[in-house]
């Protein structure tokens, strides 16, 4: 991967630990506002988020050959399984637990809201059994 | 307009403005590398680095390792840059139990689901996926439902 690859992908990480932070994602106790009913507003982030990429991933690949740094564009390919749809459920359990899920941990941290570090501790040791269960 | 109060309490601004710039940083990310950027498989990647593990050592983990390190500190990076620009110092309130406990069953079944509210959130959605939608309206009615337990429970 050459610099300029790598640099992308550090600013394109930095835009999204930003915006995660300006929308006060970072913020569990925004999050389970959310999830319980008090604060709608976690529907514009996802909302507004997932629209504009929508605009990009539709539109992009049909205007340029290939990306700017890379050969070819990725697919986000996600399998209709059980795994897929169980999962989900499980992470929903642990999401609302907490009001944490992996992006704003880590931006979080950034923030210096230093009790990230016990969400994040606990997502990678999630993680890793995960994929102890597998071959 | 009070319904709009009751909703949106704190306003929409932030919200609205925060999830453009969170859809650019894709975008971005995408016009530039090709890449799609969830979050959740950086927390299954990395354990590449230390363990011997043959499921973490699948080629899809071990090629993307590194650009997902990278990914991962640009968002530490970020909201450094924006605690020391726009933000307030923010600590949770929210108690060590529940942190490192839902972060535990988060981080198990996003990477059991493959996606999490970035992966099929954001990155399913906007590739018009039926699977990702699906998990999109699982993990949110699931939360909705232990966020409100916990809550009954007496957790912040």
């Amino acid at each position: 991967m050459s610099l300029p690859f790598l640099l992308s992908v550090l600013v394109a990480g930095a835009l999204f630990g930003f915006g995660l932070s300006y929308a006060t994602m970072i913020q569990p106790e925004v999050v389970l506002a959310f999830l319980r009913f008090e604060d709608f507003g976690l529907l514009w982030v996802l909302g507004s988020a997932s629209l504009l990429t929508m605009l990009t991933y539709q539109l992009l690949p049909r205007l340029l050959k290939k990306p700017l740094l890379a050969p070819a564009f990725k697919a986000h390919a996600a399998t209709l399984d059980r795994n897929t749809l169980v999962g989900a459920a499980i992470f929903g359990i642990g999401w609302g637990i907490s009001g944490v899920c992996p992006g704003p941990a880590l931006a979080g941290l950034g923030a210096g809201n230093w009790p990230m570090l016990l969400a994040l501790a606990g997502i990678f040791a999630g993680a890793y059994v995960q994929g102890r269960l597998m071959k | 307009m009070p319904a709009i109060d009751v909703l949106f309490p704190l306003g929409i601004a932030q919200y609205l403005i925060g999830g453009l710039i969170i859809g650019f940083a894709v975008s971005f990310l995408f016009a530039t590398t090709g890449l799609i950027g969830g979050m959740s498989t950086f927390f299954t990647s990395t354990w590449s680095f230390v363990s011997k593990w043959s499921y973490f050592n699948r080629e899809t983990f071990v090629s993307s390792r590194n650009w997902r390190l990278v990914y991962a500190v640009g968002l530490i990076i970020g909201a450094a840059i924006w605690m020391l620009t726009a933000g307030n110092p923010f600590q949770t309130s929210v108690s060590w139990w529940q942190l490192l406990l839902g972060g535990f069953i988060a981080g198990f079944g996003a990477r059991l689901s493959n996606g999490c509210t970035s992966g099929h959130g954001i990155c399913g959605i906007a590739s018009l996926q039926v699977p990702s939608l699906l998990a999109v309206l699982i993990f949110l009615s699931s939360a909705m439902v232990s966020a409100n337990i916990v809550k009954l429970l007496g957790g912040v």
